[in-house]
């Protein structure tokens, strides 16, 4: 019971997120010059719910243009870093020997330096603009993925409908595409879109850092660097709700892919998501 | 422990460790080449960054100068090449936005970066247990869900935003903690006192975001392990709640998690290098945002090949720690 309250609240919330961020700039275009002195920093009221920020501009408008630039580069990193996985994954799984050997270590190669240093490593070599910040998130993405994938095409190699190809004569080419990868995308799936609130974690993370998204882009992590300033003077709503803004979708997320798991593999169930 | 009769397996043990360190060789000189390849790729200039922001009036023939003593035109293998043998004697190069040695400036922040992650880490590990043993006693409880959903908020929650509110809470608002630094301004001596004082924010902070892990790990290994035949055997036999908590249940669910912390390393970096630059920490984490700032490749790329030393270390470590908690493990990785 409580279980489905859960996935109810996460889908709803999800749902109202996606929601937002699509139909936001339709319903209310965002002037990013529009500074209104006048109204700086005023506390959360019924006029601005969320109150505003150092210049005047309404945060709650603000924080879903945040959220919607933010979960751009989520998402864009999530899919580049399942298909760059997915391929390492299923190649190394499929052709095995020294093939799988090779992809693996590099993969924990990748794995042994520090995720964000790796990433602040990229967009320092690359800055500024929005891609390379994409790109930082996917060299430090795809490795899960590409273990994933692996394990689950080894667990498959040994069933019989696979082996039943491969005793009628199939490539192994046509055994990877035809009955491997499609068995192994659920999971896959799963991964990715997990990896989206992680991908906006870290994309905030460098943001905030400076590193991130050029600042005139109002990214969650570039509005919670901009409100240091009004921080320290003791306003606290400019830095408190970009930040609940990346909380609250990854939560909601998590709670989503948690009832797409036990979906996936019921006896699992104890498996600690996130 | 049976074992303690026999003493430690220092043997299998230290040839672990050897092996390892052999491992490590190619990995940290793979990940050195990585980092140069990856600059020789960008767009960005080694001489320009090197003169910062003197170079943007400076003449071309200058700049060429600069460009040939940094050997910038020669290819990334060469100069990958005349690092990884310099550093081996101990030369890093010079830091362009510190202008000071390499080696020095890790030599005068490590210690400061050791204090904070160490402090935090080991309130993080005490924490962690004693919310996630808690948790695990009664699974399904009010204190379990409470515990438990809070870890994943805190879990979600990025480490620089809860510095924020903790600083606005204890320093501005509640005014009993300083913001960041080191010294109170206007002191230029550290004195233990002003440390100490200086030093609970960031470390509190950097634990709160390591201890979503350890909470949940260790709530699912003693969990796990109180649902298991010899716990539920040593209930029946009537033994008291206290003696099949502590005696059974964690040595068999919480040993297996604990000597996952080393592990951990990852993502210690990863809340290092946000939680000192916001406290303005002198750590080397915060010093490697500085030089990525800076585009200071000489100080990134060492402070890379660190983090990753680091790492590898913290690997064997909970290698090790494991093969001596489980010996069905042993100590053949």
């Amino acid at each position: 019971m409580a279980d489905r309250v859960r996935t109810g609240v996460s889908a709803a919330v999800t749902a109202a997120v996606v929601l937002a961020v699509l139909a936001v700039p339709f319903a209310v275009p965002l002037d990013e010059q529009a500074v209104d002195l006048a109204a700086k920093l005023q506390a959360p009221s019924w006029a601005h719910p969320f109150g505003t920020d150092e210049v005047g501009r309404d945060l709650l408008l603000r924080s879903v243009y945040g959220l919607r630039v933010s979960l751009f580069v989520g998402v864009a990193a999530a899919l580049a870093a399942t298909v760059i996985g997915t391929a390492v994954g299923a190649a190394a799984g499929a052709l095995g020997g020294w093939a799988d050997r090779v992809l693996m270590r590099i993969v924990d190669l990748f794995s042994s330096v520090p995720h964000l240093l790796l990433g602040i490593f990229v967009v320092t070599m690359f800055r500024p603009g929005v891609w390379p910040v994409v790109a930082s998130v996917v060299v430090t993405h795809w490795l899960s993925t590409a273990r994933i994938v692996r394990a689950e095409v080894l667990s498959l190699r040994s069933r019989s409908y696979v082996d039943a190809a491969v005793s009628g004569g199939a490539s192994r080419w046509r055994v990877t595409v035809r009955h491997l990868l499609p068995a192994v995308l659920p999971q896959a799936g799963l991964a990715a879109v997990l990896m989206i609130p992680h991908a906006i974690w870290h994309e905030s993370a460098l943001s905030f850092l400076g590193l991130g998204l050029p600042t005139h882009q109002a990214s969650l992590g570039n509005m919670v660097q901009s409100a240091r300033g009004s921080l320290l003077a003791g306003d606290w709503w400019p830095t408190l709700f970009p930040g609940l803004f990346i909380i609250v979708p990854t939560l909601a997320v998590a709670g989503l892919a948690g009832a797409w798991r036990e979906r996936l593999n019921p006896r699992r169930r104890s498996e600690l998501t996130l | 422990m049976t074992r303690s009769t026999t003493g430690l397996p220092w043997g299998p043990m230290a040839r672990m460790a050897g092996r390892r360190l052999l491992a490590a060789v190619p990995v940290l000189a793979a990940v050195t080449f990585g980092v140069f390849a990856l600059a020789a790729a960008s767009p960005f200039d080694p001489a320009k960054a090197y003169a910062g922001s003197a170079g943007l009036g400076a003449r071309q023939d200058v700049l060429d100068q600069l460009r040939d003593n940094l050997g910038a035109d020669r290819p990334f293998t060469a100069r990958w090449w005349d690092w990884l043998t310099s550093a081996l004697t101990g030369d890093l190069g010079v830091s362009a936005s510190l202008r000071q040695p390499v080696a020095q400036v890790i030599g005068e922040r490590i210690g400061w970066s050791v204090l904070l992650c160490g402090i935090a880490f080991a309130l993080a590990v005490t924490a962690g247990t004693a919310l996630g043993v808690l948790a695990a006693r009664r699974r399904g409880g009010l204190f379990d869900r409470a515990v438990t959903s809070l870890a994943y908020a805190l879990e979600a929650a990025p480490p620089f935003w809860l510095g924020l509110l903790a600083i606005w809470l204890f320093a501005l608002k509640l005014d009993a903690l300083p913001a960041g630094g080191l010294t109170d301004t206007g002191s230029d001596t550290a004195t233990p006192g002003q440390i100490a004082s200086h030093v609970v924010l960031p470390a509190a902070v950097l634990a709160v975001s390591q201890l979503p892990w350890f909470v949940l790990y260790v709530r699912q290994g003693v969990g796990d392990a109180l649902a298991e035949d010899p716990v539920r055997g040593a209930r029946a036999r009537g033994l008291r709640e206290r003696t099949v908590l502590l005696g059974h249940a964690l040595r068999s669910g919480l040993l297996p998690v604990l000597t996952l912390t080393g592990s951990r390393v990852p993502e210690l970096i990863t809340g290092a290098l946000l939680v000192e630059t916001v406290f303005s920490w002198p750590g080397i984490a915060s010093a490697t945002v500085e030089a990525a700032t800076k585009v200071d490749f000489p100080l990134l790329a060492a402070l890379t090949v660190l983090a990753t030393a680091a790492v590898l270390v913290g690997n064997l470590l909970s290698d090790l720690l494991y093969g001596l908690a489980d010996p069905r493990v042993g100590f053949d990785g």
